[in-house]
């Protein structure tokens, strides 16, 4: 097989920072905030790599939305091992609500472009916990899912997928081509060495706008609030089992 | 084997399994040893409130308790007053507070020592450096360089550093705070190709007891060398908070490798596992790391990680390089391990089958642990040279097995460098008193053998005896020399390393 990967990958705030809430309550601090590759997207494109030293694929394509710092995140994709990317210029302060409908429409526009055999994806952004733009580009291409993926393999002229569910693992069999989503037992990925990251500056990077595609990225939310969760209260020690029970029933349970 | 294995089934049934549960319900707080009067400490902690506020000043049991005991198998004891400090100024002002009245001043990273070393043994104020400094203040990637604040630990260091392709390679098992690291002078599992944090810091910022904040290498200052003025970075790399304390690293970084690949050896015998490493190091391979697991070593992480290897002396050994070079490392010590009787090399190349490679390794504390459920560890860290490293585990061994002990075995066999993990009940004084000896004896041969009592871990609290025997009258009034100069009123840290 020969197939072309189109990757998403999303630039979030990175996982180990404590996030704050801006003072207006519209939203968190970004300025100055350490970002990093969703960690499911990392998945994703190290999939995609090893499908390439595989041979199964023999392109990789990385996508990722956002301001000019999109770019750092389609650096580290490429240094990973992709071929090429597309930075689809988003200005920051609509990426607030720039949404998994937006995206997929997006990532359904570039796959027709680059008539892409596989959209991998991240199964979900560690910022919104949407876990809907893999299913929602599947919809716009009427292309079968793998979405929750914890092993791809080729299979006959498809792929076979084991999937990560509630009941435990589930195997599939889709045809090519489709759209799939890492989940995190897919693979570790790697990490970007020095001499690739060098040579990552010289690979193509198209910035292209969602107009340029025909997508509409008008919000189609607003957000009212943004808070921190309720400050812990000092809990309170009982003496015995009767004392617990009575202050159970004293707050009314 | 077969005596480990009755070992365990005499304690069970004696009925002695240590009931964690049974106690926990029996648990006090840790005795306080504090002899600050009442008065001194009202004084003291308005004082420090003033400086730091209210929320930041902690007297509560659970507080003291947890900052008063570390990993090891020291018994903690716990100060009277643990603070949250937000700025390396807020942490000199507490110095200068508590020189005034007298009180010790311990400091506190991440807990994870094994040699007591936040041990409040004569109460004092807890300095908990990591809640509220946990900056990375700068980063250069171009000059390989980082500045890190004290809870920046080496995991947190490695995530931010994942994107630019760097990493630092000190790893002594624990995600302990980098300049907690530099306190105890940790090494671990890379040292052998990465050295050990001495080799890796260049500059720290220190706050010594009179509130005096200096830079051990000059004022920003992250030159690769330098030959200004005595060298205090050394000084204080090692000096366990007993000089002063640590509120920022300037530490080396390293590009990560290429191509890592990792590999898992089983030999019939110690002799022979050990001969391979000294072959391997005479032909100058570059080896990144090299682990020695011995026969009980395996068997606890068998039992605890799900594994089936052999019963028998591991290597885990990894190469980093270029793919032609990791590959070339890789044949040339798979015709050395063959040579000495080594089984079949067990590869891994890809990162999760490497991961899943390294874990036993790396769980092993832990797989120890459960050995005995509820029982505590005497760790031992004797080093010695390479050439003497085959005698010193044989001897060892046989201490062990004559002592009727349980005490697994690794090695960063790369130094010279190993524990045995000397398992007792914390509630058996005649145990734990046995472990010690063996652990002592340890200590004894490897310093006759031209090895030192700790190669990483640090003395701390349980080896100012060997401290002595190793350096001698004149080299300890030296080192005492230096800690009155620092440190006149003996409130650094008290009763560690040294007594003065």
């Amino acid at each position: 097989m020969s197939l072309k990967v189109l990757v998403g990958c999303k630039r979030v705030i990175d996982y180990a920072v404590k996030i704050r809430v801006r003072p207006d309550k519209l939203g968190v601090v970004t300025d100055g905030v350490k970002h990093s590759m969703n960690p499911f997207d990392e998945i994703a494109v190290e999939e995609a790599v090893r499908m390439k030293e595989k041979k199964l694929a023999k392109e990789i394509v990385v996508v990722s939305c956002g301001p000019q710092q999109a770019q750092e995140t389609i650096r580290t994709a490429l240094a990973m091992g992709a071929d090429r990317g597309y930075h689809i210029d988003v200005a920051a302060d609509k990426m607030a609500t720039l949404q998994p409908i937006h995206v997929s429409k997006i990532m359904a526009k570039l796959a027709e472009k680059e008539k892409a055999d596989i959209v991998m994806l991240g199964k979900l952004a560690i910022d919104d916990d949407s876990n809907q733009t893999a299913q929602m580009t599947a919809a716009l291409l009427d292309w079968p899912q793998g979405v929750f993926a914890s092993k791809v393999d080729a299979k006959d002229k498809g792929l076979e997928v084991v999937r990560e569910i509630d009941g435990g693992l589930e195997t599939i069999n889709i045809d090519l081509p489709a759209v799939l989503s890492a989940d995190l037992r897919l693979n570790e990925p790697r990490y970007a060495t020095l001499p690739n990251i060098m040579k990552a500056k010289k690979k193509k990077v198209e910035k292209v706008k969602p107009e340029d595609l025909g997508v509409d990225i008008t919000p189609r939310i607003e957000v009212v609030n943004v808070e921190d969760p309720p400050v812990r209260e000092a809990g309170q020690s009982v003496g015995d089992v009767e004392e617990l029970v009575g202050k159970l029933k004293d707050k009314g349970f | 084997m077969k005596r480990i294995f009755q070992l365990v089934t005499r304690n069970q049934r004696s009925g002695q399994i240590l009931d964690s549960t049974r106690r926990y319900q029996n648990r006090r707080w840790l005795a306080s040893v504090s002899n600050i009067k009442p008065e001194v400490k009202d004084s003291l902690r308005r004082d420090l409130e003033a400086v730091i506020g209210e929320t930041q000043v902690s007297s509560s049991d659970s507080v003291r308790d947890q900052h008063g005991q570390d990993e090891g198998p020291h018994r903690g004891a716990p100060p009277d007053l643990v603070v949250f400090p937000s700025s390396t100024l807020q942490v000199s002002e507490i110095c200068k507070i508590c020189s005034v009245h007298g009180v010790p001043i311990v400091p506190h990273g991440t807990g994870t020592g094994l040699e007591g070393g936040t041990t409040a043994v004569t109460g004092g104020v807890t300095i908990d450096l990591i809640k509220n400094m946990e900056a990375i203040r700068e980063m250069h990637t171009e000059d390989f360089c980082a500045v890190v604040e004290p809870g920046v630990t080496r995991e947190g260091l490695n995530q931010f550093l994942k994107s630019d392709g760097l990493w630092f390679p000190v790893d002594p098992g624990a995600n302990a705070s980098i300049c907690g690291m530099c306190a105890t002078g940790a090494s671990g599992t890379n040292a052998v190709r990465y050295g050990t944090i001495k080799e890796n810091v260049l500059n720290l910022e220190v706050v010594l007891a009179d509130g005096r904040i200096i830079n051990t290498a000059g004022n920003g200052s992250r030159s690769r060398k330098t030959s200004a003025g005595y060298n205090l970075t050394s000084l204080m790399v090692g000096s366990e908070g007993t000089l002063g304390l640590i509120t920022g690293a300037t530490v080396k970084l390293h590009a990560i490798p290429e191509s890592v690949a990792a590999a898992v050896v089983s030999f019939p015998d110690v002799q022979s596992a050990v001969d391979a490493v000294v072959s391997t190091l005479q032909c100058s391979v570059p080896l990144a790391r090299v682990e020695f697991l011995d026969e009980v070593q395996m068997m606890a992480c068998n039992k605890y990680s799900g594994l089936q290897y052999p019963e028998k002396p591991h290597l885990f050994i990894e190469f980093h390089g270029s793919e032609s070079e990791v590959s070339a490392q890789a044949e040339f010590v798979k015709d050395i391990v063959e040579q000495h009787g080594g089984g079949e090399f067990e590869w891994a190349v890809k990162q999760e089958d490497r991961t899943k490679l390294w874990t036993a390794r790396h769980r092993a504390y832990y797989a120890d642990m459960s050995l005995r459920p509820g029982c505590k560890i005497v760790t031992t860290d004797v080093c010695v040279p390479i050439s003497a490293l085959p005698q010193m585990i044989q001897l060892t061994k046989e201490d062990i097995s004559a002592s009727g002990l349980i005490g697994p075995m690794v090695g960063h066999v790369g130094d010279g460098n190993f524990h045995s993990m000397l398992l007792f009940d914390p509630e058996n004084e005649a145990e734990r008193q046995e472990c010690k000896a063996v652990a002592d004896r340890m200590a004894r041969r490897a310093i006759s053998l031209g090895g030192t009592c700790t190669g990483e871990h640090g003395v701390g609290l349980g080896k100012k005896e060997l401290l002595k025997e190793q350096f001698g009258q004149d080299a300890l009034s030296v080192m005492k020399a230096i800690k009155l100069a620092l440190d006149p009123n003996n409130l650094m840290n008290p009763r560690k390393i040294l007594d003065v």
